[in-house]
């Protein structure tokens, strides 16, 4: 029997999208529709370096490798392996669809739990409280009730369904204003969550200023993972972590963070710092942090805000901030060369997406796997939404609103966004925060711009750390994967 | 794969997808004349009708039936309905003049309604 196939004029071959870089010696493709990376040999890098200048047809990209002193059979081996894994595409392809949306009855993971919206800090440039803030708290609750509390509990066992495990993160205001109720739900959620056979794990975020022995031998007792929100050595801290009478709370937090190090053994102990213009000392922030303090891991992020803040990052902060990244990152690297952990969180974090070769249809959790819930027991996309009316995904009695939460999934699903069809970090990025776009553009659905450059530099400089480690170390990476799963 | 290493778990996985499904792309569909050279059965069958195919020398003096029987296939198992007469209805005579295809293919005429 015959079959007829149309004839058409032969399919040039072009570079797949990608983003190709070198490291430790070695050529590799980071490839965006999968998220994918393979290290290229000589062959391979001098086809896609050829592709670069022009599209070609199979018999000229033949033609050109054989010139090149490969055979007719290992050129075609070799171009049917790029095709095969997309890193040479033809132009008559159909382009690859965007990630899908996780189903819609998304199995429930993490709560966060607002359990005060208060603080005794008042820092200046806070998302919850200072001039960006979404959240309107007035007549709400400003406690969580040990009911709703445990309804939350219940709640998230509920809603996790087949999970074999789920976890519980305190937060505030100051989580450690409720520290009463903190210990209560503790307690009760390790047996509700025994009793249907399903793991638990907890950790909190605190500004340490409240820390006591008593409180440290619980969190230690429970392997509660502790988060501190610090900024760094006294002149640093001290510039916008203040009481509500403009004290600095560096002298306050100092002796407890000690107390904190040396008797919490169960978990790991990180610092979160936020980065505002003039406190961009990173280098020297992290020495502090982890050295002197001796926190385990320290992370970085600029602060939210809607771009008119004088404490906001202007372009060349931004830039003096990333320079000292890159200090640290080849830190991060020469450690790993050693087989050592290094505690600079923004690289490890991006490492372990990249071993994994994430491709986020969302940039978190926020509303899939993970909700905030405020202290009247209103739900939210996450603990940054906690108290906005304009985000409440529902009621911790009442359920899940679905359709709420479709229409912010939607809303923020990278192929809604526009800009980043083009982007190459689209696998790891997916726009960014949903809040930090909400504070900034007025949309959780809109790419946040103002960083693109950023994200891109950033994330080429964690491809270059794996892809030299793939090279030199991949023992560590297997091992680094191993203690990841773990924590 | 020989030039391309995977080095994530997100490669690892397209290497073995892409090796679990070598078996139906490389043998699904293969020419005559690529080497390895394929096994091809002794014998003729509909299966390996003439027509767009070629011979293990890239022409068509080899193949196990005359190209031009490759009609029939159109003709007479309605295959290809419309570019052949219907020869069920319309033009039960229209190959009476072609006893040989390789001979006498000329012979077939167009059909006027």
């Amino acid at each position: 029997m015959t079959v007829m196939t149309q004839i058409q004029a032969p399919a040039r071959y072009r570079r797949g999208e990608m983003h190709a870089f070198k490291a430790g010696g070695s050529e590799f493709m980071y490839l965006v529709t999968a998220g994918a990376v393979f290290a290229l040999d000589d062959a391979a890098s001098s086809v896609l370096a050829r592709l670069d200048e022009h599209e070609m047809s199979h018999v000229e990209l033949v033609a050109a490798l054989v010139e090149g002193g490969y055979s007719e059979s290992d050129a075609e081996d070799l171009i049917r392996e790029l095709r095969l894994v997309q890193g040479i595409v033809t132009d008559q392809a159909a382009p690859a669809p965007g990630p899908t949306s996780p189903p819609a009855d998304f199995p429930l993971q993490a709560l966060v739990l607002n359990i005060t919206n208060q603080c005794n800090l008042a820092c200046t440039y806070c998302y919850e409280f200072g001039a960006d803030k979404i959240a309107t708290p007035a007549g709400k609750a400003k406690y969580m009730t040990i009911e709703t509390a445990k309804t939350s509990v219940d709640f998230l066992l509920e809603q996790s369904r087949e999970r074999k495990a789920v976890h519980i993160t305190f937060f505030g205001g100051e989580t450690l204003m409720n520290f009463k109720l903190l210990r209560e739900v503790v307690l009760y959620a390790r047996d509700a969550a025994a009793a249907k056979g399903k793991g638990i794990g907890f950790s909190l975020t605190t500004n340490a200023t409240l820390l006591t022995d008593e409180i440290i031998a619980f969190l230690s007792d429970n392997e509660i993972g502790v988060t501190v929100s610090m900024d760094g050595p006294p002149d640093v801290q001290d510039k916008h972590r203040v009481y509500k009478n403009g004290k600095g709370s560096y002298a306050v937090i100092e002796p407890r963070l000690r107390k904190l190090l040396a008797n919490h053994k169960t978990r790991a102990i990180t610092a979160r710092v936020t980065l505002t213009e003039g406190v961009m000392d990173v280098v020297r922030i992290y020495r502090h942090l982890k050295d002197d303090i001796g926190f385990h891991e320290v992370g970085f992020a600029p602060v939210t805000n809607s771009g008119d803040r004088d404490y906001a990052l202007g372009d060349s902060g931004m830039d003096t901030m990333l320079a000292q990244f890159h200090e640290l990152a080849d830190e991060w690297l020469a450690y790993a060369l050693r087989g050592q952990m290094h505690g600079f969180s923004n690289v490890s974090e991006t490492i372990t997406e990249l071993l994994q070769g994430v491709n986020k249809s969302h940039p978190c959790g926020a509303g899939l796997g993970l909700l905030g819930v405020s202290p009247a027991g209103d739900l939210s996309p996450c603990h940054r939404f906690t108290d906005a009316d304009t985000h409440t995904l529902g009621h911790i009695s009442s359920g899940i609103d679905q359709e709420k939460r479709g229409e912010f999934l939607d809303r923020g699903h990278v192929s809604a966004k526009y800009e980043c069809q083009s982007c190459w970090a689209r696998p790891l990025c997916a726009g960014g925060c949903h809040h930090e776009a909400f504070v900034r553009y007025g949309d959780t659905g809109h790419a946040n711009l103002h960083y693109c450059d950023w994200i891109r530099e950033w994330t080429d400089t964690c491809l270059k750390v794996y892809g030299a480690l793939s090279a030199q170390n991949p023992e560590f990476l297997e091992r680094f994967a191993e203690r990841k799963a773990l924590s | 794969m020989k030039h391309l290493r995977p080095v994530n778990r997100k490669a690892q996985r397209i290497e073995e997808s892409i090796v679990a499904a070598q078996p139906s792309t490389e043998e699904d569909v293969v020419a005559l004349q690529q080497a390895p050279r394929p096994h091809v059965p002794m014998g003729c069958s509909l299966s390996f009708s003439p027509g767009w195919e070629v011979d293990g020398g890239g022409g068509t003096a080899g193949l196990c039936q005359p190209a031009e029987r490759d009609i029939y296939d159109c003709y007479v198992t309605c295959f290809w309905p419309v570019q052949v007469p219907d020869h069920v209805n319309y033009s039960p005579d229209w190959a009476s003049n072609c006893a040989v295809a390789a001979k006498d293919w000329r012979n077939l005429d167009l059909v006027f309604p």
